[in-house]
């Protein structure tokens, strides 16, 4: 059997908001040159285990290994030198609204390298014309619209050249046309830079459309791990809802309880 | 009795935390505008200079305005006592002093709290919301370095040099005031403030000023820093960004009049 080419090792990874657990005890893989989805319901954790993965977050215990390299273990300046290569790409865009859209996805090249003003330029035009917005390098942030903005948010992240990049659900609050096209720029990424893709996501229209392998969180652990057939698969109750589309069963509170949870009368 | 006990111990529990994050804050600044460019870490000085625009030079028409009514304002109250004594000709020495060793400072640190401090807040409160500070980190971008220390510095430079601008202003309010209003003799105003005036005043001042921009710099920061939820967490936080500037202001003056007093 062949070595699998891991970038990302998660081992027995825990996280605690103060006494809460919010991820608890998970292990995974991500493979190099794959869309990995982290799939899950509302305050599952997904969002939690991301900035885990780019260290907004320090874990309460467990490891993160990316690249063979101990993340968690990292000191901020190494942890530095791992965020320039790897980009990421925010939920609301999170471009620096006093700065253009050019100016956006030229701060990471001014600021981490010595390239010439000339080559910046170019090489900020090219990121830009990746994601369908050549011609809107001289927009404010604000004059964009929502699907624009989280081009714009992707040329960023790309400006560096990452090897991993991330997504922070990529479709919220896109209508489906735009959705559609920024899961067909997920995967144009994938394929021409061979990228490592982590997205983490509830919509499972794009996870029909871009996923490699999908991990399922529920309450912060995983109840489901690999392709999107060996999920459908799966007779776990959580994954077959959540496939389905079922809202949660009545909690069956009967009328007097219901009553006195409204009026506290007994 | 366990209730007050309880209160106390959880207030002062919350200070001595907020405390220990000011005190990493400051480490953290000094460091990034000290120790790091020092190691090639570079100074972000354009950005510096554009905030020292914002907060000393777009900030002089309102102190400037503000600062000239109070020296009238000074002057007439000030008439008001010692014109029973003939003694018109000491509203100089009176609005001199007070206007170099106490108004001029503190009027311009409250109102460049009120411009600037609160748009601090609102800023980094507004670029926490938006997952902008985020964004910055994991660029591999020190915040430190890119929000505080321009904003640190200008605001270094730009609060005592409007508050020189302030007492001379002030001064020339008085002066008007008393000249044309109360008609105490020009040349008599102006030997008797200059006769009244040592350069320890306008030390005691300028000493004041330096310390009045570190609170207003560093409260507007770790304010906006402690901004969670939407756009009323930036709300209330702006908010509570002008009042702690200026309950630390009014203490900090106090702590130099009494030791420019004693001393």
């Amino acid at each position: 059997m062949s070595a699998v080419d891991n970038i990302i090792e998660v081992r027995d990874l825990v996280v605690k908001y103060g006494d809460r657990t919010v991820l608890d005890g998970i292990s995974f893989d991500i493979r190099r040159g794959e869309i990995f989805v982290i799939l899950g319901g509302s305050g599952c954790g997904k969002s939690t285990l991301l900035r885990n993965l780019v260290g907004l977050m320090r874990p309460f215990s467990g490891s993160i290994t990316i690249n063979g390299e101990n993340f968690t273990a990292m000191t901020d300046e190494e942890r530095i030198e791992v965020r320039k290569r790897i980009g990421m790409c925010f939920q609301g865009s999170a471009l620096f609204n006093s700065i253009s859209v050019a100016d956006n996805v030229a701060l990471p090249l001014r600021e981490h390298t010595r390239l010439e003003e000339s080559t910046i330029q170019i090489m900020t035009r090219i990121k830009l014309e990746l994601v369908g917005l050549g011609k809107f390098g001289d927009y404010m942030p604000s004059e964009l619209s929502g699907g624009m903005k989280k081009r714009a948010g992707l040329a960023r992240a790309m400006a560096m050249d990452p090897f991993i990049i991330f997504y922070d659900e990529p479709s919220a609050g896109l209508d489906p046309i735009v959705a559609a096209g920024l899961d067909g720029l997920i995967r144009k990424m994938q394929n021409t830079f061979n990228l490592t893709s982590v997205v983490v996501t509830h919509e499972m229209e794009s996870v029909r459309l871009i996923a490699d392998r999908v991990c399922m969180l529920d309450r912060g652990r995983i109840v489901g791990l690999g392709d999107l057939e060996t999920l459908r698969a799966m007779d776990h109750p959580f994954v077959r809802q959540f496939f389905e589309r079922r809202p949660n069963e009545d909690s069956g509170t009967d009328d007097g309880s219901y009553i006195h949870e409204l009026t506290g009368i007994d | 009795m366990s209730a007050v006990f309880g209160y106390t111990g959880r207030v002062t529990l919350n200070s001595l935390y907020a405390a220990s994050l000011v005190c990493v804050l400051m480490v953290d600044t000094v460091n990034w505008l000290l120790w790091q460019p020092l190691r090639g870490r570079g100074l972000r000085l354009r950005s510096a200079l554009e905030h020292f625009v914002e907060f000393g030079v777009r900030s002089l028409p309102i102190v400037g305005m503000i600062c000239f009514l109070i020296g009238a304002i000074m002057a007439m109250q000030a008439a008001y006592t010692l014109e029973k004594w003939g003694a018109t000709r000491f509203i100089a020495s009176l609005v001199g002093v007070s206007a170099m060793r106490e108004l001029a400072p503190l009027m311009t640190a409250i109102l460049i709290t009120g411009r600037c401090g609160a748009a601090i807040t609102a800023e980094i409160g507004t670029m926490k919301v938006a997952e902008e500070i985020d964004a910055l980190q994991v660029m591999g971008l020190n915040p430190t370095k890119f929000l505080v220390v321009p904003k640190f510095l200008a605001m270094l430079i730009a609060v005592p040099c409007v508050t020189v601008l302030a007492m001379f202003i002030m001064i020339f309010g008085g002066y008007l005031t008393s000249v044309y209003l109360i008609h105490v003799d020009p040349v008599t105003y102006i030997d008797q403030t200059l006769l009244s005036m040592e350069g320890r005043d306008l030390m005691t001042g300028m000493v004041k000023s330096v310390f009045f921009a570190v609170v207003i710099c560093w409260v507007g920061v770790y304010r906006g820093f402690q901004v969670e939820g939407g756009a009323e967490g930036v709300g209330n936080r702006t908010t509570a960004s002008v009042v702690t500037s200026i309950f630390l202001i009014i203490v900090v003056d106090l702590v130099w009049t009494a030791l420019f007093y004693f001393g």
